[in-house]
């Protein structure tokens, strides 16, 4: 199982948005995807799930390249969850996890099978949503309907799953459970992420996003320096080392405040 | 009542109204006839050995009840079928052929082909309608772009195209009928099952059945679109294809209900919002649901529309108006126009 990303570009408007990143995707780890607003990080998540094409370059999965691996194939490995993502059907959370199963469906089967329903209802539970199977979705608070997207995912049971900025709209117990269960997982996973002393206890890797152009990679201690943060973030920060050997930030001014 | 117990009920008891109605709907009338009539003109039609009615009345139930309750079911079912589909297709809970101008474009396309003297089969008049529903969706999508999930710019953009297409048929009207056939293609235009024949039940059985046959098996692609074309990208559905499949084949059978009909308003918006309710928003119990409900709300509207002031009828499409505006209102307010 591999995955790679190799020169992949995309332009925007003739602006690059994304501008030759070649990576490795470390296979069954927990790669976070670091980088200010703008830097890159929901396009290049985009060019990873094949949801974009690249302009450059291409996205391998086992060697083979994404964009020409049929969407069915693509969808029964690579699992992904945006960033918003609303309806106004009226849908149960059941009718929502179910969802993840229609790539493994038999072409015509029109309704979920018996599996189907076991497989879902594990998902729940893995997220913690046991209990909420009926309810409705339009009923559903920010952080329940950002864990019911990810038990989508998760039912779609993927050997790459990819999320931009998971941790929106939940709070640090919601936040803590979820990177508990993203480095659990046997699964390969890339994650959006904002918080970096989060990022840095939680992932095994971490690729830095800077204007499109991937600054730094590898893992957390060699990526957070005080170097590489005041010069993508414009902040000075003074790190430590944890017990654990990863490094811990706290934050002294920013830039964008200094003149 | 465990949800696979709902379904069962909703869709057997959705095909238990539709046969009562079927049955009551053929008696209902001005010929004062029994069911055992009814069942005895069509034993008679089908070949066995019953005394047939007199040739009046056999004339009255098979040559005009029986036609125009059928299919007064095949354009409600298919109607209603369209427009849950064009809905999910479009994320937009407003959307059904009507409103999307569909139906305008191919009432000119149907006046287009009777009044120029293109033909008058049931075929023609279909192959017409098809044109003119193809060309008004077109011009709706040239307005819109991809922005379907903007409920302002599609309804919009769909009555713009309809009173576009409105103006197109009435000039052809104008131009090229004289009085008598104007006044038939005006009742024709508002809506009417009143010129049904065993020729526009057959046409519409088929398309009908062919476009339940279509849609049916993409059930989940239709569900995945609930949260956009990226997931639903993103689950191994092709936006495009599923797109251009399936707005083809609700043209297409939008057209010729609308041909054999005229265009008959908002059953395609109401049924689908009412069966949801029964049903829940899955697409592989809520396209049979609506095929059967919205079969038995149009003969019941319609049973309503040749009855209610006779000897004189009013044409069906003017009583779902009456019934749809109201609807149309209460889908508008429960919408929460997500922020831009």
């Amino acid at each position: 199982m591999s995955f790679h990303a190799h020169d992949v570009t995309w332009t925007a408007q003739g602006r690059p948005i994304v501008d030759g990143i070649t990576v490795d995707i470390t296979p069954g780890g927990l790669t976070g995807l670091l980088g200010p607003n703008g830097s890159g990080k929901s396009t290049f998540l985009r060019l990873l799930a094949g949801l974009l094409r690249p302009q450059g370059g291409a996205v391998l999965l086992d060697g083979h390249d994404l964009g020409r691996l049929p969407r069915r194939d693509v969808a029964r490995r690579l699992a992904v969850v945006a960033q918003e993502v609303s309806t106004d059907v009226e849908l149960t959370v059941l009718d929502v996890v179910l969802l993840g199963r229609v790539p493994h469906r038999r072409r015509l089967a029109t309704a979920a099978g018996e599996e189907d329903l076991t497989r879902a209802r594990r998902a729940l539970r893995r997220c913690g949503l046991a209990g909420l199977e009926h309810r409705r979705w339009s009923t559903l608070s920010g952080g329940e309907r950002q864990r019911v997207n990810i038990a989508r995912a998760l039912a779609q049971e993927p050997s790459e799953l990819l999320l931009d900025e998971p941790t929106n709209h939940l709070d640090i117990a919601h936040q803590l459970s979820l990177l508990d269960l993203l480095a659990a997982t046997p699964v390969t996973v890339v994650t959006a992420l904002h918080d970096l002393n989060l990022a840095s206890q939680y992932c095994d890797r971490l690729l830095l996003l800077h204007e499109g152009r991937l600054i730094a990679a590898g893992p957390p201690g060699l990526v957070l320096t005080e170097e590489t943060v005041e010069r993508v973030y414009g902040v000075r920060a003074e790190i430590t080392t944890s017990a654990a050997g990863r490094p811990s930030l706290r934050f002294l001014s920013s830039a964008l405040t200094r003149h | 009542m465990t949800e696979r117990q709902r379904t069962a009920l909703a869709i057997a008891g959705g095909l238990l109204l539709l046969v009562l109605s079927i049955a009551a709907a053929s008696v209902v009338g001005a010929a004062g006839l029994s069911p055992a009539d009814v069942l005895r003109t069509v034993a008679a039609h089908a070949g066995l050995p019953v005394a047939p009615l007199s040739p009046l009345d056999d004339g009255i139930v098979w040559e005009l009840r029986l036609p125009r309750v059928l299919l007064a079911v095949l354009v409600g079912g298919g109607l209603s079928v369209c427009g849950a589909v064009l809905q999910a297709l479009t994320r937009n809970p407003l959307a059904d052929p009507y409103l999307l101008g569909i139906s305008s474009g191919a009432s000119t396309g149907a006046v287009a082909v009777l009044v120029l003297g293109l033909g008058a089969g049931a075929v023609a008049l279909s192959a017409g309608a098809f044109g003119g529903g193809v060309l008004a969706f077109c011009c709706v999508l040239a307005m819109i772009g991809r922005a379907f999930g903007s409920t302002i710019r599609v309804v919009l953009a769909g009555v713009v195209v309809s009173q576009l297409f409105s103006a197109l048929t009435s000039i052809t009207v104008i131009w090229a009928a004289d009085a008598q056939s104007t006044r038939g293609v005006t009742f024709w235009l508002l809506g009417s099952l009143a010129s049904a024949s065993w020729a526009s039940v057959a046409l519409c059985a088929v398309v009908a059945t062919a476009g339940i046959l279509v849609c049916w098996p993409a059930s989940p692609a239709l569900d995945a679109f609930a949260f956009g074309r990226e997931v639903a990208a993103s689950l191994g559905i092709t936006p495009a294809r599923t797109e251009l499949v399936l707005f083809t084949v609700t043209a297409l059978a939008t057209a010729v209900l609308v041909a054999a009909s005229g265009a008959i308003g908002f059953v395609g918006l109401i049924v689908p919002h009412a069966v949801r309710a029964l049903t829940g928003g899955r697409h592989h119990v809520l396209l049979p649901a609506c095929a059967l409900y919205g079969g038995v709300f149009l003969l019941a509207a319609d049973t309503v529309a040749r009855t209610a002031f006779a000897p004189r009828e009013i044409p069906v499409g003017v009583l779902t108006a009456l019934i749809g505006v109201p609807a149309f209102a209460l889908v508008i307010r429960r919408r929460k126009e997500a922020p831009a």
